[in-house]
């Protein structure tokens, strides 16, 4: 069965829209899109450096989304800077770094357009086994800290007085981003990996009623427009990782039609 | 073993005494917090005792949230002493709660925010602050009295030792400030549980205050109402007005203005006519309404 580069393909993207769908919620919740987007675009310079000093590219991608979220910490506090300017900073400047350093290593050739929208299509079963293994450690951690973490994005003060430690599991949760982007970066790419993120969790925001709802709709959404990208993409020969990410608009767009579950029923 | 002696307790609301003893809640001892080259507060004295209201007032910046902190354990002192009952919990209700509209949250699923509880639990929790109607309403879709009721519940469902409210009638109009102050107070009488208040408007302590602590920086004065609102330091710290104002409002919550118009007095009598104002009370309201009971 998994002989099939279409089969291996389908398999992959249900298994990166599983974990990109609830870690998604939080990252919509917490308002962290373009928080996302920094640490996804940072991920070249991680596979760069990965290339240059020759270890691997998924170690070289997480250390260095890791190290994003760090400095951006560090730097936030500092504050002499906006965060939308300093995420603007880090994010464009990690992203071309990493892309001259491509240019500068001669006798490498790497394949750009699959690291910055992904190839889905070729998906090797060593890949389907570092998805489904890293995707269920992800959400093993993300299902264990989700009430902490739940309770920290409605009030790290509530959280912090009842005997969380926010502080903690924020780091926990860019830990878990990072790895996310590491496993995804080869279906996905860089610049596509926070659709999947944002997409599929504001899709389900109209049908869900609490936050689990929501981390379960937003999976399933995701799951069926990777379903719909990947047969589009198959049909009309359109790049795959595009595809997927337009199929989830379309999921979005279907879900805007009913309208927000605001009040009570009765009411 | 706690759980099983609360359930053979009579009341709704009766806890197992041994859990955090008889002794204060909360004993602070010339707590002192610094930072950036400055102290916040310096030789802070404050005791909570079970049942007790202890209100803190002072201006902008004069370290309330800091003592409060302090007291909670979320700040280390830097001098002095804070010394909290054993097993001591905590309900807290924080200044502002504002999260993403994006986050679907039912009433009763807040509830459940940071502990797995009970559906009876959740049920006593919303009937106590009564809004056991809310239930299934989404968080976002509450007024702002609702709102706060809301977070007490969540804040009381653990039955919590100490009951910690940050300006609790911010965003709440009048006649909704004067309920949360009874609600309040009523939670106080049902469960013996300690209340610490924070109060950023100086002229609204509410009249069942025990223990008034002022503060600027360190305890300016402190006593019950009558004797803060009396004292020389409250005047100099916020003017001879405020002191006015401070009576004023504790002579003026001898009676509410219940929604539907009426008032119920100091006695727990209703009445649904005009009702004659004390001589220092001049808080204005609609008379009309109040002349009688539509559904009477």
């Amino acid at each position: 069965m998994l002989e099939s580069f279409f089969t291996r393909a389908i398999i992959a993207g249900v298994g990166v829209a599983a974990v990109t769908g609830p870690l998604g919620c939080f990252i919509v919740w917490r308002r962290m899109a373009y928080f996302g987007d920094t640490m996804a675009h940072s991920a070249i310079l991680g596979v760069a450096l990965a290339l240059f000093f020759s270890f691997n590219p998924l170690a070289g991608v997480f250390a260095i989304a890791v190290l994003v979220a760090v400095i951006l910490g560090f730097l936030q506090r500092r504050g002499t800077l906006s965060s939308d300017s300093l995420l603007g900073l880090l994010s464009h400047s990690t992203l071309a770094l990493g892309l001259v350093l491509v240019s500068l290593m001669p006798n490498v050739r790497i394949d750009l357009m699959g690291l910055l929208f992904g190839d889905i299509l070729a998906v090797s079963v060593a890949d389907l086994a570092l998805i489904y293994g890293g995707g269920a450690v992800v959400l093993g951690v993300l299902a264990w800290l989700w009430r902490p973490m739940l309770a920290g994005t409605v009030s790290e003060e509530i959280a912090q007085a009842e005997g969380f430690s926010p502080e903690r599991t924020r780091l926990v949760f860019m830990v878990l981003l990072a790895g996310l982007i590491a496993i995804a970066m080869k279906i996905l790419g860089v610049l596509l990996i926070t659709a999947m993120l944002i997409i599929p969790a504001t899709a389900a925001r109209r049908l869900a009623r609490t936050p689990e709802q929501m981390a379960i709709y937003a999976a399933l959404g995701g799951i069926a427009a990777v379903l719909a990208g990947l047969w589009a993409s198959l049909h009309f020969d359109t790049p795959s990782g595009p595809s997927i990410v337009v199929a989830a608009l379309g999921v979005f767009a279907l879900t805007s039609l009913i309208p927000l579950k605001n009040k009570p029923k009765d009411a | 073993m706690i759980e099983r002696m609360q359930e053979l307790l009579p009341g709704k609301f009766a806890r197992a005494d041994a859990r955090p003893g008889d002794g204060p809640l909360i004993a602070m001892t010339k707590l002192g917090i610094h930072r950036d080259g400055r102290w916040l507060v310096r030789g802070v004295d404050m005791t909570i005792v079970p049942g007790e209201i202890v209100t803190l007032i002072g201006p902008n910046g004069s370290g309330k949230s800091t003592t409060v902190k302090a007291a909670l354990g979320v700040l280390t002192p830097d001098e002095g002493e804070v010394r909290r009952a054993k097993g001591l919990q905590v309900g807290y209700v924080p200044q502002k709660t504002a999260f993403d509209r994006s986050l679907p949250l039912t009433v009763g699923r807040l509830m459940t925010l940071s502990r797995r509880r009970s559906k009876a639990e959740v049920a006593q929790a919303l009937d106590l602050v009564g809004i056991s109607h809310l239930r299934d309403a989404q968080v976002q879709a509450l007024s702002g009295g609702e709102f706060q009721r809301a977070m007490i519940a969540r804040a009381i469902i653990g039955r919590p030792d100490l009951l910690v409210l940050d300006e609790p009638v911010q965003g709440v109009d009048f006649s909704g400030e004067v309920a949360l102050y009874d609600l309040i107070a009523t939670i106080r009488d049902e469960t013996g549980c300690g209340v610490l208040l924070i109060s950023h408007d100086l002229h609204v302590v509410m009249a069942r205050t025990d223990t008034v602590l002022c503060l600027n920086g360190h305890v300016c004065c402190s006593g019950t109402p009558d004797t803060v609102a009396a004292s020389t330091e409250y005047a100099a710290l916020f003017g001879p007005r405020a002191a006015e104002t401070l009576a004023i409002y504790r002579h003026h919550h001898d009676h509410a203005h219940l929604p539907d118009g009426s008032v119920r007095q100091a006695d727990g009598t209703l009445a649904f006519d005009h009702h004659a104002h004390g001589p220092h009370c001049d808080h204005e309201h609609d008379h009309t309404g109040s002349k009688a009971r539509q559904d009477a």
